[in-house]
C-alpha cells in the first residue's frame, strides 16, 4: 500500500472518487486502524487498515458498523442556549460570561470539567490547560475514572509511572496468556482474535479469570469462575506458589525491584497454601494448581486486566497482586511476558498523557512545587492550581453538595454512566451552569443541559489518540463538518479567549495543539535525577509541522528525541521510581466494598455487550448491530431465577440501595448462582427503566478514585405485566402507557425501522383503545385471541407495511427477523393479513436470533449447517460466510456447534 | 295402472331436496311420481339471484331435464300441484283433481316467501324473491328504477345486489342492527354492508316497515316507523320464508314450525315422509341446501331398505354473497367461548375461529374461505386445537407447517 496517496485526504463533496482515509476506531482501546473511503452522500465505507499495527486490517462488529453511524438525523447541528438554538457567538459569549461570573462569585473550585475517553489528545490537553492553567480548578477529571483509573494507580506505584510495559505482539509470543476480569471476545475482540489465532497456530494456552463464563471462555484452556472480589487471593497464592517452588527470577528481584520480601511475607498471610485459596476464591484446589503451574513454569507470560480487575474498590491491590508476580519471575517487558492492561476506551490514555485527570498536572507530572513550578513556567500560567482536583465520583458529590457550581461535559455521558446515575442526574439538576459539548441532539446528560454545543463527531474530528498499548495514531476528518460543529479545542480556545486569555490559546491547528503537548513531554525530561524523568516523553515529535502531523504513522511513545519509539519498557529495571526500582506492593484483605445481606442477596456485576458502546449514542444508530441484543437485561443462574419465580423472558426489577432497573430475564448458566449481570449501555433515551448505573453503589478504590461497578449488593423480583410485545415502525413510536419498553433501531431489508420491545400491565378490554392510541393510520389487520392473550396489528399504507405489533400473554414471541423483511416488499391485498403469522407459510427463511453481525447469519442456520456436517467455526465460514470477517462472533459460534452437535448425539442415543 | 310390481312413491315437490332424493333412490325399487308446483323441473335456487344479476343463465341453472326423469321412469308432473293430502286413504289429490295412490309419500314442498302485513303490501309493484317467476317479473323493471328491498337476509341481499347489478337505484332495509345476523357475527356482518355500499347499494339498518304507499294503486314509496319515506317504484319483500306445511297441517300430519320428522324424516303417520325446508326434525328448521342434501341421502337410502339415520346436520353457510364467499359453521357467535379474530377491512377478509374447552366449536369466515373446510373438519371431528392455535387463524397450511 502506498503510504503517500493515504494520507490525509480533504473531504470531498463534489462526489469525485474518494480515497481512503487511514483514521482510527473511536470505540475501544485497542485503537484499530481504519481506511474510510468517504461516499458522495454523507457517508463512507469504512474497512480495517491492513497497514496499522494494532489490527493489520481486521475490525471488530462495532467497527465495522461505523458507516451505519454517519447519518445527521441524530446529531446536534447547532449551538443551543437554554432550549433555543442560537449562533457560536452567542453561545460562547453566554459560556464565557457565565464561567466569569460563577468564578467571581464563588471561586475557580466552584467550576469543573468532565472530559471523556473518546476527546483526542490535542482537546484533552486545552481542556486541561484552561482548566488548571488559567481558569485555576483543579476539578477535570474524565470518564476514564471509570475505566482504567486502578491499572494506572497500580502502575504507577509499582513503576512509578502509568508506564505499560507491553505491546499487542506479545499476545502472540506468549506461551500463556492469562485474562483477568476481561471479556476480551466481546469488549477488545480484536486482541482476542489475535491471542485465538496464535492459540491455534502455536497452541499457546489461555487461562480466563471471571465470575462469569462469557463468549471468552470458549477461547480457553483453563476457566477459573473466582468468587467476585478475591483476584488478590489467587494472585498472592500464585506468588506463595512462585516462591515456594523456585519460580522466582532472583537477579531481578535483587536488582530491578524492593519490597519483596514484606509483600511475600504478607501474601503467605493471606493465601498459605492452595487449599486457603481454593476456599477463599470458591475454585477446585486441582484448578488454582493447575493455572499456579502453568505460570511457574512457563517463561513467557501476558497477564490482560480489565474492568473485572479495574472497576473494583480493590482495583489498584488486584493490579498490583497480579504485577508482583511479573517483577518476581522478571517477566515484564520482555517478548511475550508482561503485564499488559485492556484500555476500555480509545483515548484513554492520551487524556492521561496530557493529564487530564484530578489528580494529575500535566504531562505525568503531579502537583510537587518542582513540578507545578515547571509547567507554570512553560504555559506561563500565573493561576496555576495547587493541588488535586475531585475525581469523578466525588466531584459529582460536589455538586449535589452545590460546591461545584458550573460543569462542562465533553463528549460523555454521566447521567447514564456514573454509579448512581439517578443521584448523578439529580446533582446536575442543580448546576448554575451545565455546558455539554456533544455530537448528538439528545442523551441523558443534555436533557439537563443549559448550553449544548456541538462538536465534531468521528470522521470529522482531527488528532490523536493513544491506544493500550503507547500507540499513538491519527484520527483523520473524511467527513465535512455537520452543521455548525466545531473541533472541542475550536471551542475552548474561544471561550478561553473571551475570558481574556487568548495568548495562552491561539492555537489554528491540532498540529500546533500536538506540537506544544510533545514539547511539554520533553520539557525539563532530561534531567540527571531519575525521580524527575517522567516516562512519557515524545519530544521526538516535536516540530514535525503540519506536514508531519498529517502524515504520522501510529507510533508508540516514548519518542525521545534522538532515539527510537520503544516497543516495551522495564525489561532491564529502569523504572520511574527515585530509586529506579519496581515496587512489590502488599494488598489489603480481599473483601467487597458491601457484601451481599438478606436484605440485598445478589452480586450486581455490570458490563458491556459485544456490539454496543458505552451508552450507546453511536452503536445504537446502527441496525445492525442492534440485530444481536435488542434490549437491557439481567443474566441469572437459572436457579436463582426458578426460585424467584423469574422466567426466561420475563421481565425482572433489579433494586439495590441506589436505584432500581426493570430489564429482561436471560436465564444462563454461566452466571453463578448469588451472582446476577447486567449490561450499562440503556438510558432512558432508548429505555424505559433499563439505566443500570443507577443500581451501582459509589464505593470507590481509596487509591485510584474508581468505582466498584462489578460487586453491588442487590435484589430482584418479577415484574408482573398482562403482554409482552414488540412494536415494528417506520418512524419511532413511543406509546403512551407501557409497563415496559426498550427501543431500537433496526434494518426493514434494506430500509431503516425502529423495534420497540414493549410489556404492557392493562386489561385485555383497553387493548384497543390502546391500539388506536398507539398505531398510525392506515389500513389495521388484526388478530386477537383474547384468551391466549395474544394481539397482532399490522398497519398498511398505500400496500406498504408501516407497523406491526405483536403482543402476547407469553414472553415467547416470534423473532422479529422475517417480519422485519415484509417492510421492504409490497404485500398483495389477498394475502397480506398472513403477516400477522410472524413468519413464512414454509420453513426455511426463519434466521432465528442473529448471531454474526455482518452477515446476519442466525444461530438457525448454523445449527442447520453443523448438523449437515460443518464441525469447526472454519467450517461454517467457508459455508455461511459468518463470522469470516470481525470474527466478534466465533466464540457463539462455537458454543453453537458445540450444543448442537451435543443435543444431536444425544438424539441419536 | 292394471298391474303393480313395484311400490309406489310420491314425492310432492320438485325443487333441490327432492331432485337430490329422486338421485340417490334405488329407482329400481319404485314407481316414482314426482309433483312440481312451478312449471319447470328442479333447478338451482341458490342461483337465482345470480340470474337475476345477469351474471348466469337460466340454462345454466337447470340440473335434470324431463328426459333424464323419463329415462330412470319416473312421472315428472308440473304445473299441477297438489291441492290435498289423504294419508288415511294413501292418496293425494292435485288441483286438475287427478288422484294419486302411493305406498310411501314424501313431501319436499319447501317454503315460500313471507309478505310483510303492512298496508300496501299487496299493491302492484310489490314482488317476493323465491322462484324462476320472480325472477322474471323482476329482470323486466328497467334500470333506474327506485328500488327498495326490505329485509337484510341473503335473499334480500342477492336481490339487492342482482337489480344494482342491473342498473336500479336500491336501497336495502333491514329491521335488525346487522344484516345476515343468523349466519354472520356483527364484524363480518358489516364488513358486507361495506361491500354492498361499495356496489351502489344503499343500506339502511334497524329500519322498521310502517306502510307501502301508492299511487294509481301501483307503489310509490316505503314509509319507515322513524317517518323516514323512501321513493320505491319497486319493492322486493325478502322478509324471509316459511316452510310450505299447509298441505301437511290440514291432513293431521304434525306440524311444528315445520312439519314434524324422525330421524328417519318419517311423519307422524307411517309411509309418509318430509324434507327440506318444510320438514321440522328435532326441532330445527332448516333453510339451507344442506342439510336438505343430507336428508335426502338418508332418506334415499332408508327408503331402499339400507339402515340409515339423520341426527341434524351442522349448520354450516358456505355462500357467495354479492360475489362475496362468506362461510360460518357452528356455534359462530362465541358467547362464553374464546374468540379468535384475524381481520383486515380494507381487503375484506376476515376470520372468526370460536374455541371452547380447546377445541373449534364454530368459525365465521368472509371475504375468503379457502379454509373452510379444513374449519369444518375441526369443528366436526372435534379436534383439540390448542397445540395449533397461533397457527390456526392463518389455515391449514400454516398449522401444518408449525
Amino acid at each position: 500500500m502506498d503510504d503517500g496517496s493515504l494520507s490525509v485526504a480533504s473531504p470531498e463533496p463534489g462526489g469525485h472518487v474518494a480515497r481512503p482515509v487511514r483514521t482510527t476506531c473511536p470505540y475501544c482501546g485497542v485503537g484499530c486502524g481504519v481506511l474510510a473511503t468517504p461516499d458522495s452522500s454523507g457517508g463512507a465505507t469504512i474497512k480495517g487498515d491492513p497497514a496499522h499495527p494494532a489490527n493489520a486490517g481486521r475490525l471488530c462488529s462495532k467497527g465495522s458498523a461505523l458507516g451505519d453511524t454517519l447519518a445527521l438525523d441524530t446529531r446536534l447541528l447547532e449551538p443551543v442556549v437554554d432550549g433555543a438554538r442560537t449562533t457560536w457567538n452567542t453561545a460562547l459569549d453566554h459560556v464565557a460570561q457565565r464561567l466569569e461570573a460563577i468564578r467571581a462569585a464563588h471561586g475557580p473550585g466552584s467550576i469543573a470539567f468532565y472530559l471523556s475517553g473518546q476527546l483526542l489528545t490535542e482537546d484533552y490537553y486545552v481542556a486541561n490547560k484552561l482548566a488548571k492553567g488559567f481558569l485555576g480548578t483543579p476539578h477535570v477529571d474524565t470518564n476514564s475514572r471509570l475505566c482504567m483509573a486502578s491499572s494506572v494507580a497500580g502502575h504507577k506505584r509499582a513503576f512509578g509511572a502509568d508506564a505499560v510495559p507491553q505491546c499487542y505482539d506479545d499476545l502472540e509470543l506468549a506461551d500463556l496468556v492469562v485474562l483477568v476480569g476481561s471479556n476480551a471476545a466481546w469488549c477488545h475482540p480484536i486482541l482476542y482474535q489475535r491471542i485465538q489465532v496464535a492459540r491455534g497456530e502455536r497452541g499457546m494456552r489461555v487461562v480466563n479469570i471471571d465470575p462469569r463464563q462469557t463468549a471468552t471462555s470458549e477461547g480457553c484452556d483453563l476457566n477459573l469462575a473466582i468468587r467476585p472480589g478475591t483476584d488478590q487471593v489467587l494472585y498472592n497464592g500464585l506468588l506463595v506458589w512462585l516462591a515456594d517452588r523456585g519460580h522466582l527470577d532472583h537477579e531481578f528481584v535483587s536488582r530491578h525491584t524492593s519490597g519483596f520480601d514484606a509483600v511475600l511475607a504478607s501474601a503467605r498471610e493471606a493465601a498459605p497454601s492452595v487449599r486457603q485459596v481454593a476456599a477463599a476464591t470458591g475454585l477446585d484446589v486441582s484448578d488454582v494448581e493447575l493455572f499456579f503451574s502453568w505460570f511457574g513454569s512457563t517463561r513467557r507470560v501476558v497477564s490482560c486486566y480489565s474492568q473485572g480487575v479495574n472497576q473494583s474498590a480493590q482495583g489498584t491491590d488486584k493490579v498490583n497482586a497480579i504485577i508482583n508476580c511479573h517483577l518476581a519471575t522478571g517477566m515484564i517487558g520482555k517478548p511475550g511476558s508482561g503485564p499488559l492492561s485492556f484500555t476500555g476506551q480509545p483515548n484513554a490514555m492520551g487524556g492521561r498523557e496530557v493529564g487530564g485527570l484530578a489528580n494529575m498536572l500535566a504531562a505525568h507530572m503531579g502537583f510537587s512545587d518542582s513540578e507545578r513550578d515547571r509547567v507554570r513556567r512553560f504555559w506561563n500560567a500565573p493561576a496555576l492550581v495547587a493541588s488535586e482536583g475531585l475525581k469523578a465520583v466525588d466531584m459529582f458529590e460536589a455538586i449535589q453538595r452545590g460546591e461545584i457550581k458550573a460543569l462542562w461535559v465533553m463528549g460523555t455521558n454521566p447521567a447514564v454512566s456514573l454509579p448512581r446515575a439517578d443521584r448523578v442526574r439529580d446533582a446536575l439538576r442543580k448546576l448554575d451552569l451545565l455546558v455539554v459539548s456533544e455530537n448528538v441532539m439528545a442523551t441523558d446528560t443534555l436533557d439537563l443541559a443549559h448550553v449544548r454545543l456541538p462538536a465534531h463527531a468521528w470522521g470529522e474530528k482531527d488528532g490523536t489518540v493513544t491506544n493500550s498499548e503507547r500507540r499513538i495514531s491519527r484520527q483523520r476528518p473524511f467527513l465535512e463538518a455537520a452543521g455548525s460543529a466545531r473541533a472541542d479545542w475550536w471551542i475552548m480556545g474561544e471561550v478561553a479567549r473571551r475570558l481574556g486569555f487568548g495568548t495562552a490559546f491561539s492555537f489554528t491547528s491540532p498540529a500546533e495543539i500536538f506540537d506544544e503537548h510533545a514539547r511539554l513531554s520533553g520539557f525539563e525530561n532530561t534531567a540527571a535525577s531519575p525521580a524527575d524523568r517522567r516516562a512519557f516523553d515524545i519530544s521526538g515529535l516535536t516540530g514535525i509541522g503540519g506536514g508531519g502531523y498529517d502524515a504520522l504513522e501510529p507510533v508508540q511513545w516514548p519518542v525521545r528525541t534522538g532515539s527510537a519509539p520503544a516497543e516495551r519498557l522495564f525489561a532491564d529495571g529502569g523504572f520511574f521510581t527515585p530509586d529506579t526500582r519496581a515496587r512489590f506492593i502488599a494488598t489489603s484483605p480481599a473483601r467487597l466494598a458491601s457484601p451481599v445481606s438478606e436484605q440485598w442477596p445478589f452480586v450486581l456485576n455490570t458490563g458491556r455487550i459485544r456490539d454496543q458502546w458505552h451508552t450507546m449514542t453511536r452503536t445504537g444508530l446502527s441496525p445492525r448491530l442492534s440485530t444481536h441484543i435488542q434490549e437491557p437485561f439481567v443474566e441469572i443462574h437459572p436457579e436463582d431465577a426458578s426460585r424467584l419465580g423469574l422466567e426466561q423472558g420475563t421481565l425482572a426489577r433489579i433494586e439495590t440501595a441506589h436505584g432500581a432497573a426493570t430489564v429482561r430475564v436471560l436465564l444462563s448458566r454461566g452466571q453463578k448462582p448469588g451472582n446476577i449481570f447486567a449490561p450499562f449501555h440503556w438510558s432512558a433515551q432508548n429505555s424505559s427503566s433499563g439505566r443500570v448505573s443507577s443500581l451501582v453503589h459509589g464505593a470507590i478504590d481509596p487509591v485510584s478514585g474508581q468505582p466498584e461497578a462489578k460487586a453491588t449488593p442487590a435484589r430482584l423480583a418479577p415484574v408482573a405485566v398482562t403482554h409482552y410485545g414488540f412494536l415494528l415502525s417506520r418512524t419511532p413510536l413511543r406509546p403512551e402507557g407501557m409497563a415496559y419498553w426498550a427501543e431500537c433501531r433496526a434494518l426493514f431489508g434494506a430500509t431503516p425501522g425502529f423495534t420497540l420491545h414493549l410489556a404492557l400491565d392493562t386489561d385485555a378490554a383497553r387493548m384497543s383503545d390502546w391500539q388506536r392510541a398507539t398505531l398510525p393510520d392506515g389500513d389495521w389487520i388484526t388478530l386477537e385471541d383474547a384468551g391466549a392473550g395474544t394481539f397482532r396489528t399490522a398497519v398498511f399504507r398505500d400496500s406498504q407495511l408501516e407497523a406491526v405489533l405483536f403482543l402476547s400473554a407469553s414472553p415467547k414471541l416470534p423473532a422479529t427477523d422475517w417480519l422485519r423483511t415484509q417492510f421492504d416488499s409490497p404485500c398483495d391485498l389477498a394475502g397480506r393479513r398472513t403477516i400477522l403469522a410472524g413468519k413464512p407459510v414454509t420453513g426455511g427463511a426463519d434466521e432465528g436470533p442473529i448471531v454474526c453481525v455482518c452477515y446476519q447469519v442466525g444461530s438457525r442456520r448454523i445449527e442447520a449447517a453443523t448438523l449437515g456436517g460443518c464441525a469447526t467455526t472454519k467450517e461454517i465460514g467457508t459455508k455461511l460466510g459468518a463470522g469470516t470477517n470481525c470474527g466478534s462472533c466465533l466464540p457463539e459460534i462455537k458454543r453453537l456447534i458445540a450444543s448442537t452437535m451435543a443435543a444431536s448425539r444425544a438424539a441419536a442415543e | 295402472m292394471p298391474y303393480r310390481s313395484r311400490s309406489r312413491l310420491v314425492v310432492v315437490g320438485n325443487g333441490m331436496a327432492s331432485l337430490k332424493l329422486l338421485e340417490e333412490v334405488e329407482a329400481g325399487c319404485f314407481d316414482i311420481t314426482v309433483i312440481g308446483a312451478e312449471p319447470e323441473p328442479a333447478y338451482n335456487r341458490v342461483l337465482l339471484s345470480s340470474v337475476l344479476a345477469g351474471d348466469t343463465s337460466l340454462d345454466d341453472i337447470r340440473f335434470r331435464d324431463r328426459a333424464w326423469y323419463a329415462g330412470r321412469c319416473m312421472t315428472l308432473l308440473t304445473g299441477d300441484p297438489v291441492t290435498a293430502l289423504r294419508p288415511a286413504r294413501n292418496e293425494v289429490v292435485l288441483k286438475s283433481g287427478q288422484r294419486l295412490g302411493y305406498d310411501r309419500l314424501v313431501l319436499a314442498t319447501g317454503s315460500e316467501a313471507i309478505r310483510l302485513p303492512v298496508p300496501g303490501a299487496n299493491l302492484a309493484g310489490v314482488l317476493t324473491f323465491r322462484d324462476l317467476g320472480d325472477v322474471s317479473a323482476l329482470q323486466a323493471i328497467p334500470a333506474g328504477t327506485a328500488a327498495v328491498v326490505i329485509g337484510g337476509g341473503l335473499l334480500g341481499i342477492e336481490a339487492a345486489y342482482g337489480l344494482a347489478r342491473r342498473g336500479l337505484d336500491v336501497t336495502l332495509i333491514h329491521l335488525m342492527p346487522h344484516l345476515m345476523e343468523r349466519q354472520l357475527d356483527p364484524v363480518a356482518s358489516g364488513m358486507l354492508k361495506d361491500a354492498l355500499v361499495a356496489k351502489g347499494i344503499r343500506v339502511l339498518t334497524e329500519a322498521s316497515t310502517e306502510c307501502i304507499e301508492a299511487r294509481d294503486g301501483h307503489a310509490e314509496a316505503i314509509v319507515l316507523k322513524d317517518g323516514r319515506r323512501l321513493p320505491a317504484s319497486l319493492v322486493v319483500m325478502a322478509v324471509g320464508v316459511r316452510p310450505a306445511q299447509s298441505l301437511a297441517a290440514t291432513s293431521g300430519i304434525d306440524t311444528g314450525r315445520g312439519i314434524k320428522v324422525d330421524d328417519k324424516l318419517e311423519t307422524n303417520w307411517p309411509g309418509v315422509y318430509a324434507l327440506g325446508e318444510c320438514a321440522e326434525h328435532r326441532g330445527q328448521w332448516y333453510g339451507l341446501v344442506e342439510p336438505a342434501y343430507d336428508q335426502a341421502r338418508v332418506l334415499a337410502r332408508y327408503l331402499s331398505g339400507l339402515p340409515a339415520r339423520y341426527e341434524g346436520t351442522l349448520i354450516a353457510t358456505s355462500l357467495k354473497v354479492s360475489g362475496v364467499p362468506v362461510y360460518s359453521i357452528g356455534d359462530f357467535d362465541g358467547r362464553d367461548a374464546e374468540v379468535i379474530a384475524l381481520h383486515d377491512r380494507a381487503a375484506g377478509t376476515y376470520r372468526k375461529l370460536v374455541v371452547r374447552d380447546g377445541r373449534m366449536v364454530g368459525a365465521v369466515l368472509f371475504g375468503d374461505t379457502a379454509d373452510a373446510l379444513w374449519y369444518r373438519d375441526l369443528v366436526t371431528r372435534r379436534t383439540p386445537v390448542e397445540s395449533l392455535r397461533a397457527a390456526l387463524p392463518f389455515g391449514r397450511a400454516y398449522a401444518e407447517a408449525a
